[in-house]
C-alpha cells in the first residue's frame, strides 16, 4: 500500500511538473541555503584550524605581559632576557625547539624598490619552531648568531616584491639601513588566521636584530614547540613554573607573561565561526518552514481539485486512513524531491564560494542527511492537515463534487 | 440478504429539515435483479447511498446478511464496501489518465492484494466485460460504452455479492445502453451476483427481475415479473 502511495505520488508530480517544481522551489531553496552556508562554514572554520596550524604545529607563545587576547605586551611588559631563555632551554622537556624572537615592522630596500616587513629577530630553533620550510639555501648558522653577523632569511612575499626575476642567495639587501646578505628563501606560508601576510618578514640572528634594528636586548616572545599535541600542556606548565622562577614573581603574585597555545586560540576562533554558521543556518531553516507553507496550500488545492477522484477511492473501499497515507506520502515525496534537488544546489553553491573563497569543500555528510531528513518531517507536518481534509471527505459529496 | 426496516433519513435541521425517505421497508433477495424507478427526489437515490453504506439511515434498522449496518463506523462501512458491494455509475467515475487496468485493479490494491495476482484478477475482469484488448487504454481513450465497461469490471472485479449501478445508462444511447444491460443480466444469471439498479427508463428496467417505484419517500409499486 505504501508502495503504491509513493507511485501515485510520483504520478502526480510528474502531471503537474512546473507546478511541482514551483511548489518545490521554497523547500530547494531552503535546503540549499542550509546546506550552502554549513557546509562553507566547515570549510571557514578548516581553513583556520589549517592556517593556525601552519604557525607552527603543537605550538606555545610565550608573551610578556598578562592580557587575554590580543596584540603582544604593551611597553610596561617585563620582556625576556638570555638567562629565560636558558633556564627553559634546560628545564623543559618533550620540545623540539625553543625560540627566543624579538620583532619590529621596518623598510627593507633592494636598489630602488622598498617595502615594508616585519623583521625576525631569532636563531635556528626559530624554524623549527614555526615549521618554517626553505625553497632556496638555509637558515643562519649558530656562529651567525653568536657573532651577529649580517645575514638574513627572507619570505616568499620580499622576493616578489623586491627581488623579481633575480636570484637572490648572495643579494644584500637593507634593512632600516643595515645591509645584509640574503642566505635562505622560506617556503610560502600564505595568510595568517588573522589577516595577516606571514610571507612578508625578514628573519636575521636575534643579535643582529637586538643592536642594528631594535637597539636593545629584549626578547619580546618566545616561540615553543612541544613534540606531540599531549606534550603541550605538560610544556605550558613548566614553562610557567620556570619562568615564574627565573623572574622572581612572589607566590601570590600574577604571572607577568603568558603562556599562549596555538590549539586553544584556533578552538576559539572556530568556535566563533561555528556559532556564526549556527545562526545563519536558523535564518535558512525558517526558509524551509516558509517553503512547507508551500507545501501544505499546494497540498489543499490538490485535495480540492482531486475530490471526485477522492470519492470514488472512498466509494470502492478505499479506508479514510489509506487516502490519508496516500496524501501524507504524495507530501512527503514531494518535499523529498525538494530537498534532494536543495542538497545538489547547496552543494554545488559551496563548491563554487570554496572556489572564490579559497577554503576547503567541506560538505557534512551529517549534516546532508539531516536536511534530507528535515524536508521530509516539513512534507508530514505540512501535509498532514490537506491529507486528513482528503481523509473526511463524504464519499456521496465527493462523488458528487464537479 | 437485505431488510430495511421502517428507515428514515432527513436531511437539515429544524424548518430546513427534509425528508427523504419516510420509513421505508425493504428486503432485497441474494440474487435478484431488481430495478429502481421513480421521480428525482422520491428517494430513489437516498435508497442507493444507504444501501451501498455511503450514507446512513437517521432512524430505523439495516441488516446486510445478519450484520447491521446503522451500527457500524466508517471504515466498518469502507470494509463492508471494499469486500461485499461494488459500484457503477451514471458518469462511469473512472480515474483520468490512469489505464483500464489500473482502474480496474484499484479496490484489490486497497485489499492490499500482492501486485500479480491483482493483474490477474483485473485482466480476467476486463474479460467477463469484453474488454480484452484494451487493457492499456485511458478512459480519454475509450467510447462511453467501453468505459461503462471498465466500471462494471472494476465493480466486480473483487468478487462482490451486490452490485449497486446508479442509473448506469444514463449517459449513453440505446444500442449501447442495452449491452450494458445484458451485460449486468449476465452478471447476475451467470455469477449470481444481485444488482440493484436505479434507472429513468422503462426499457432498461424490463431486464430486472424485480421493478420497484418510488414515491415520496415510500414504495409506490413492487412488482415482481418475469426475465426478458
Amino acid at each position: 500500500m505504501l508502495w503504491e502511495s509513493f507511485k501515485l505520488a510520483l504520478r502526480s508530480v510528474r502531471r503537474n511538473v512546473l507546478r511541482s517544481i514551483l511548489t518545490l522551489l521554497g523547500i530547494v531553496i531552503g535546503v540549499a541555503a542550509v546546506i550552502a552556508l554549513v557546509t562553507i562554514g566547515s570549510g571557514a572554520n578548516e581553513k583556520i584550524s589549517s592556517d593556525i596550524s601552519k604557525l607552527g604545529s603543537n605550538m606555545l607563545i610565550v608573551r610578556p605581559g598578562n592580557q587575554g587576547p590580543g596584540p603582544p605586551g604593551g611597553s610596561d611588559a617585563r620582556s625576556f632576557t638570555e638567562n629565560d631563555v636558558t633556564a627553559l632551554r634546560g628545564g623543559v622537556s618533550q620540545v623540539r625547539a625553543i625560540a627566543p624572537t624579538a620583532s619590529k615592522q621596518a623598510t627593507v630596500v633592494y636598489d630602488a624598490t622598498s617595502t615594508d616587513a616585519q623583521i625576525t629577530g631569532g636563531d635556528e630553533a626559530f624554524f623549527v619552531a614555526q615549521d618554517w620550510t626553505f625553497i632556496q639555501g638555509g637558515s643562519f648558522t649558530e656562529s651567525d648568531v653568536r657573532a651577529a653577523s649580517n645575514v638574513c632569511v627572507i619570505g616568499a612575499t620580499i622576493v616578489t616584491t623586491l627581488l623579481p626575476n633575480i636570484e637572490p642567495i648572495g643579494q644584500t639587501i637593507r634593512v632600516s639601513a643595515m645591509p645584509c646578505t640574503v642566505v635562505g628563501v622560506l617556503g610560502s606560508k600564505g595568510q595568517s588566521a588573522f589577516g595577516s601576510d606571514q610571507d612578508n618578514i625578514v628573519v636575521m640572528p636575534l643579535r643582529t636584530f637586538q643592536r642594528r634594528i631594535a637597539g636593545n636586548t629584549k626578547i619580546s616572545n618566545i616561540s615553543v614547540s612541544a613534540n606531540t599535541p599531549a606534550a603541550v600542556k605538560t610544556a605550558q606548565d613548566s614553562i610557567t613554573a620556570i619562568l615564574r622562577e627565573t623572574r622572581h614573581i612572589g607566590e601570590n603574585d600574577q604571572d607577568d607573561f603568558s603562556v599562549r597555545d596555538m590549539t586553544q586560540i584556533a578552538a576559539t576562533m572556530s568556535s566563533t565561526t561555528t556559532l556564526m554558521t549556527g545562526l545563519l543556518g536558523a535564518v535558512a531553516a525558517v526558509s524551509l518552514l516558509v517553503g512547507g507553507i508551500g507545501i501544505m496550500n499546494i497540498m489543499l488545492v490538490s485535495v480540492t481539485e482531486r475530490t471526485r477522484e477522492i470519492g470514488i477511492r472512498l466509494a470502492i473501499g478505499a479506508l479514510a486512513s489509506q487516502v490519508l497515507t496516500q496524501f501524507l506520502v504524495e507530501a512527503v515525496v514531494l518535499c523529498l524531491l525538494g530537498g534532494l534537488l536543495g542538497i545538489g544546489l547547496g552543494l554545488g553553491l559551496a563548491g563554487l564560494a570554496s572556489v572564490f573563497l579559497t577554503i576547503p569543500f567541506a560538505p557534512d555528510p551529517k549534516v546532508v542527511l539531516l536536511a534530507f531528513g528535515f524536508s521530509g518531517v516539513i512534507g508530514l507536518v505540512f501535509g498532514f492537515f490537506p491529507a486528513r481534509n482528503a481523509a473526511r471527505l463524504d464519499p456521496i459529496e465527493a462523488l458528487r463534487h464537479e | 440478504m437485505i431488510s430495511l426496516r421502517n428507515v428514515t433519513r432527513t436531511y437539515g435541521e429544524g424548518d430546513a429539515q427534509v425528508r427523504a425517505l419516510a420509513g421505508l421497508d425493504l428486503d432485497i433477495e441474494a440474487g435478484s435483479f431488481v430495478a429502481i424507478m421513480g421521480a428525482s427526489g422520491s428517494g430513489k437515490s437516498t435508497t442507493m447511498n444507504i444501501l451501498g453504506c455511503l450514507d446512513t439511515a437517521s432512524s430505523g434498522t439495516y441488516d446486510f446478511n445478519g450484520i447491521d449496518i446503522s451500527g457500524l463506523s466508517r471504515d466498518g462501512r469502507a470494509l463492508l464496501r471494499r469486500n461485499y458491494l461494488g459500484f457503477v455509475f451514471q458518469g462511469f467515475n473512472l480515474l483520468a489518465r490512469t489505464t483500464a487496468l489500473e482502474n480496474v485493479e484499484l479496490p484489490l490494491v486497497y485489499r492490499g492484494m500482492a501486485r500479480s495476482l491483482r493483474e490477474e484478477k483485473a485482466l480476467a475482469a476486463l474479460h467477463a466485460v469484453g474488454l480484452q484488448d484494451r487493457e492499456g487504454h485511458t478512459p480519454g481513450e475509450l467510447s462511453g460504452g467501453q468505459q461503462q465497461r471498465v466500471a462494471i469490471a472494476r465493480a466486480i472485479v473483487s468478487d462482490p455479492l451486490i452490485l449497486l449501478a446508479d442509473e448506469p445508462t444514463g449517459n449513453l444511447d440505446s444500442e449501447r445502453s442495452h449491452d450494458i444491460m445484458r451485460l449486468l443480466q449476465k452478471l447476475n444469471t451467470e455469477r449470481g451476483i444481485t444488482v440493484i439498479m436505479v434507472t429513468h427508463e422503462a426499457d432498461m428496467a424490463d431486464y430486472a427481475s424485480r421493478i420497484i417505484h418510488f414515491a415520496d419517500g415510500h414504495i409506490a409499486d413492487d412488482k415482481y415479473r418475469g426475465r426478458r
